[in-house]
Parts: C-alpha cells; sequence; structure tokens
C-alpha cells in the first residue's frame, strides 16, 4: 500500500533523510519511532505530496508520489505534525471545506462529516471556531479531517503530541478501531505507543532506517542474552545464587532482592537456550518455592537506546 | 464544482469573517468619496466642462492612489498567513494543483476588490441625475482602475507567497508598486533614453491614457501580461518547495 524506495532528502547541504526504504502491506498499523530530527516528518512529508525526494521513490496505494502526486493525495489522509487549521472557521465548515476539496460528493457530504465528527467526538464542537478550541480537542479535529472521504491510506505525524495522558489513550483507541479499514502509518517519539497500537514498527534515527520489525521479534533479534527472573521463596540469597549457577548453559547469576526469605534472581544464559525447566527443576529440588519464573524481554525503550546507542558507536 | 473555487469561497469567507475586511473597505470609500467629492466642488466652482480630460482624468489619478493604499492590505494575507498558521502544509497534502490553490485566491482577493469598488460608483451616479454625461471615457476610467488593481493584486500575491510575515508582505508590495512610480517622476531620475523605455513598463504611465478616456490596446496587453507575469512568479514561489534540495548537495 505504502512503498518507499531509497528515499532521500537534502536541504542544501544538510541531509535529513538517506536511503530510507520500506513498504507498508494493507490494512497494517505502522509506528515510525525515533527522536526528534530523526528524519520523520521528512519521510511523512515526502510520502504527503509536500516536497518530493532528492533522490528515490515513493507510492501511496500504487500512485507514485512524485509523478502521479495527485491521484496518490487522492488517497491519503494527512495529518500534519504541526496541527494548524484555519482558526477562524468552525469546526463543521472546515471540515466541509475539507470534503469539498477531497471531493465527497455533495450528497454525502453530510453523513461523512457526521461520521468523522463521532468518531472523533468532536460533533457537539461543530459549531465552534477552531481558535477556540483546546490542543485536544484541535487534535481530533485534524485527525477528523485526515478520515473525511475514508483515504485507503492515513499518514499521521505524531498525533498523541502535546495532549494530556486521557486523551492520548483517547487517539490511540481510535488508531486500534481503524485497523482492518485503513493502512496506517504514524510517526512518534514516545515507545510505548507504538506497543500500544502498531503491528510493526521502524526506528529511524538520523535520516536512516535502524531496524524495521514486530514490536516482539524486534526484542528477540536484539536480545544478545537469554535473561530469565526467578523469585524464590525459603532459600537463602547465596545459595540460591550458586546453585543456580551450577546449571550448564547458564553465564551469571545476580541477586536483585533477598527480603525476609523471598530471594529475587536475574539469570544470565546463553543465547537461544531455554533453561527455564532446569532452572524450576534446581529450585524445586532444595526445597524452595517458585513463586516466579520468567523469561525477560527488552522493552522498545531498550531496543530503542540499543540501536541508536550502537550506531553511535560503529559510526 | 471546481476546486479553485472553493479556495476562493474560504477567502471571502476569511475577509468578512473579519473586521479588516470593512475597515478596508471603509478607507477606500472614504479616500475614494473625499477625492471625488473635492474634485467635483473644484470644476463647478471653476467651470471644467470637458470631463474625460478635467474631472474624470483627476478623480482617475487620484483613485490609482487608494488602489495603491489599500490593495497590498488585501493581499497580504493571501499565503503568508496560511505559512505562518502551517495551514499551508495541509494544503499542499490535499489533491489540489498548485494553479488551483493560486487561481482560487486570486479570484478571492479580486472579488473583494469589485466588492470594494462597486460602491465608489454611487456618487457619479448621483451626478448622472443631474447632470447626464458621457458614460464611455467614464467606463474607460474604471476599466484603467480595474485593470491597475489587479495588477497590483497579482504583485501583491506574489510577495505574500515569499514570506510568512503579513507586514513584510504589505511592505514589499508597496515597495515594488512605489518603484515603478518612482522611476518614471522625473528625469532628473535617469536618463531621457532610460525614462522613455521605465515609462513603457510603467503601471501608471500606461494607466494615465484610461484616466483620459482613452482605450490603447497596447496598455490592456500590457496590463495583462503583468498580470500573468505575477501570477507565473507566484507558481513559480510555490514550486520552489518542490526543487528545493532537489540535486543539490549531491
Amino acid at each position: 500500500m505504502i512503498e518507499a524506495e531509497g528515499l532521500t532528502k537534502r536541504f542544501g547541504t544538510f541531509t535529513a533523510i538517506e536511503g530510507v526504504t520500506f513498504h507498508v502491506e494493507a490494512g497494517e498499523i505502522v509506528g515510525f519511532l525515533g527522536p526528534n530530527g530523526a528524519g520523520k516528518s521528512t519521510t511523512m512529508r515526502i510520502l504527503g505530496g509536500v516536497f518530493p525526494p532528492t533522490v528515490g521513490r515513493a507510492s501511496v496505494a500504487g500512485h507514485d508520489v512524485v509523478r502521479d502526486s495527485l491521484r496518490a493525495r487522492r488517497a491519503l489522509g494527512y495529518f500534519p505534525e504541526r496541527v494548524s487549521l484555519y482558526t477562524d472557521m468552525t469546526v463543521s465548515e472546515f471540515l466541509e471545506y475539507s470534503a469539498a476539496i477531497k471531493r465527497v460528493p455533495p450528497a454525502q457530504r453530510a453523513r461523512e462529516l457526521g461520521r468523522v465528527m463521532e468518531r472523533c467526538g468532536v460533533q457537539h464542537m461543530a459549531h465552534r471556531l477552531i481558535g477556540t478550541l483546546s490542543k485536544g480537542y484541535r487534535q481530533r479535529v485534524g485527525i477528523a479531517q485526515a478520515l473525511l472521504g475514508q483515504p485507503p491510506v492515513l499518514i499521521l505525524d505524531e498525533p498523541t503530541a502535546g495532549l494530556d495522558p486521557e486523551q492520548v489513550s483517547e487517539v490511540r483507541q481510535l488508531i486500534r478501531e481503524l485497523k482492518g479499514h485503513s493502512t496506517v502509518i504514524l510517526s512518534t517519539h514516545i515507545l510505548p505507543e507504538v506497543e500500544a497500537t502498531c503491528d510493526r514498527v521502524m526506528i529511524i534515527n538520523k535520516g536512516r532506517i535502524l531496524a524495521v520489525d514486530t514490536p516482539r521479534r524486534l526484542s528477540q533479534r536484539l536480545q544478545r542474552l537469554s535473561e530469565i527472573h526467578v523469585e524464590v521463596r525459603g532459600a537463602d540469597a547465596a545459595a540460591a545464587r550458586s546453585a543456580l549457577g551450577l546449571l550448564a548453559g547458564v553465564l551469571s547469576v545476580e541477586v536483585l532482592h533477598n527480603d525476609r526469605g523471598n530471594v529475587t534472581l536475574r539469570v544470565h544464559t546463553e543465547p537461544d537456550r531455554d533453561l527455564r525447566d532446569r532452572v524450576a527443576e534446581a529450585v524445586m529440588s532444595r526445597g524452595w518455592r517458585l513463586l516466579e519464573l520468567r523469561p525477560i524481554q527488552l522493552s522498545l525503550e531498550e531496543i530503542f537506546l540499543k540501536l541508536v546507542h550502537e550506531e553511535r558507536v560503529s559510526a | 464544482m471546481s476546486a479553485a473555487w472553493i479556495i476562493c469561497k474560504r477567502e471571502l469567507r476569511s475577509y468578512f469573517g473579519s473586521y479588516v475586511a470593512y475597515v478596508l473597505t471603509g478607507l477606500f470609500l472614504l479616500l475614494t468619496g473625499g477625492f471625488f467629492y473635492s474634485w467635483l466642488r473644484y470644476f463647478i466652482l471653476f467651470g471644467g466642462y470637458v470631463l474625460p480630460s478635467g474631472l474624470w482624468q483627476q478623480v482617475f489619478l487620484d483613485m490609482r492612489y487608494c488602489t495603491m493604499i489599500v490593495l497590498p492590505l488585501v493581499t497580504m494575507r493571501l499565503f503568508a498567513e496560511e505559512k505562518k498558521l502551517g495551514t499551508i502544509e495541509l494544503l499542499w497534502t490535499y489533491p489540489l494543483r498548485d494553479g488551483e490553490i493560486v487561481l482560487g485566491k486570486f479570484l478571492g482577493a479580486w472579488i473583494f476588490y469589485l466588492y470594494m469598488l462597486v460602491p465608489t460608483v454611487v456618487g457619479p451616479l448621483v451626478f448622472y441625475q443631474f447632470y447626464a454625461f458621457d458614460l464611455s471615457p467614464f467606463l474607460c476610467g474604471y476599466l484603467g482602475v480595474l485593470l491597475l488593481g489587479t495588477a497590483f493584486l497579482a504583485c501583491g500575491m506574489f510577495v505574500s507567497s515569499l514570506t510568512e510575515n503579513q507586514v513584510v508582505a504589505a511592505m514589499g508590495t508597496y515597495g515594488i508598486i512605489i518603484t515603478f512610480w518612482y522611476l518614471t517622476w522625473n528625469e532628473a531620475v535617469a536618463s531621457m533614453g532610460v525614462i522613455e523605455v521605465l515609462l513603457k513598463v510603467s503601471l501608471f504611465d500606461r494607466f494615465l491614457n484610461f484616466a483620459r478616456g482613452v482605450i490603447d490596446t497596447q496598455d490592456i496587453i500590457f496590463f495583462v501580461l503583468f498580470i500573468a507575469f505575477f501570477v507565473f512568479l507566484t507558481l513559480e514561489s510555490l514550486a520552489a518547495r518542490k526543487w528545493r534540495g532537489v540535486g543539490s548537495a549531491s
């Protein structure tokens, strides 16, 4: 649905993005994750037809964003980074205007306006001037205009920036509801957002894509060492530590907590070895009780920092 | 309904949705009405019976100043405001051609200009009730005012597309218009040979024939070219977002 091949954008001597390649399947929700200034907005602006890439090509719904720009733009709804709307129009006036430009047939316009306003929860604000709305409501109006005409592709540039936690979760819910209806690419620099809403994540830093995968697989891939979290009752910390350290495949054992007979340990094992059964066995055979046993997965945050850090080291 | 018309309607809503439209119209009507009244009194007192070279010429030459003062304030917001607000980015992602955006905005400003211009005929119409003057030089003068104003609008739209600051847009437009005017003020500014060339490209000197009730196709062609030139420059200025960064520093 969205294809990007070797996108590079230079502004004078400044390279905003370099060799960005990815594709997004129909119906997917993909998160674009990176620190501020990583090139997320530049990539999205190219996809949205704001400006062409210096090198490379991209297409939206099969239409090249440069050569067939009008058709590509007809297939997408775009939410710009700086949510900027005409402050001197009311919500319904503005949506009416957007719908007309997006060629929603006049007969369907009222129904379509009602649909997007309800979806974004702004129907009771329909006759308010946009300039008098709170940031959260403006954001919703911005999303509502992107949804107008039910475009197959949605490009949302930081849709939750500057919202309060409740509004953030509402917007995320809204995005999740789009799943299956639209192909969505959204950018954010907030990690939990991607975990909460996206099927796949693209990590971008300094204009380059570092990784593209599902949040889960990314964490597996980057896990150099497997770690197991163990909590045992009735054991002495030193004894537990040495008992687990003796197991084949265990590299080291760390005691995290020792609280009145409840010992929490982290067991580092060789990669790609699942030692959970052995650990359980070792604990039981010594007469201790096993309270918790789970493999530790890197959070997206750790993956992200790792990737960005690795790049810094290799650069 | 074409996209340009949708944009044009939004522009008009924007003009009439704020008090700026009424202030500008009020200023324009006050100035034009004042000039008309004072010239009418002058020619009645001193007996100027040849209207085309007398009353009308003076009235239209003064109307020129009124359009020059007011129109840059009309066009200054066209693109600068959208750039400042950031709504221009939204516009770029809508399925619109640059030409449709420019045409819509230009048409919006032009219709607003017509709205300001129409009430200025009230004074002359009242005068007509008492003295049935020859209409053709009068209409010719209005054609000139319309063309001159449209030229100012095109120029102002271009300057507005260069900046996100409305004050800069207005000042820049005044700068261009006044330069065109000042260059042909007198031969002391430039040598006679240069002046003759400058006279040919001076908006104000081209306007003089209309004010006198003379329609010269050359003058009309000049204004049409002038307008087309600035509309073209506006399109180029918008397209700059596309070639900026393309092929540079490769």
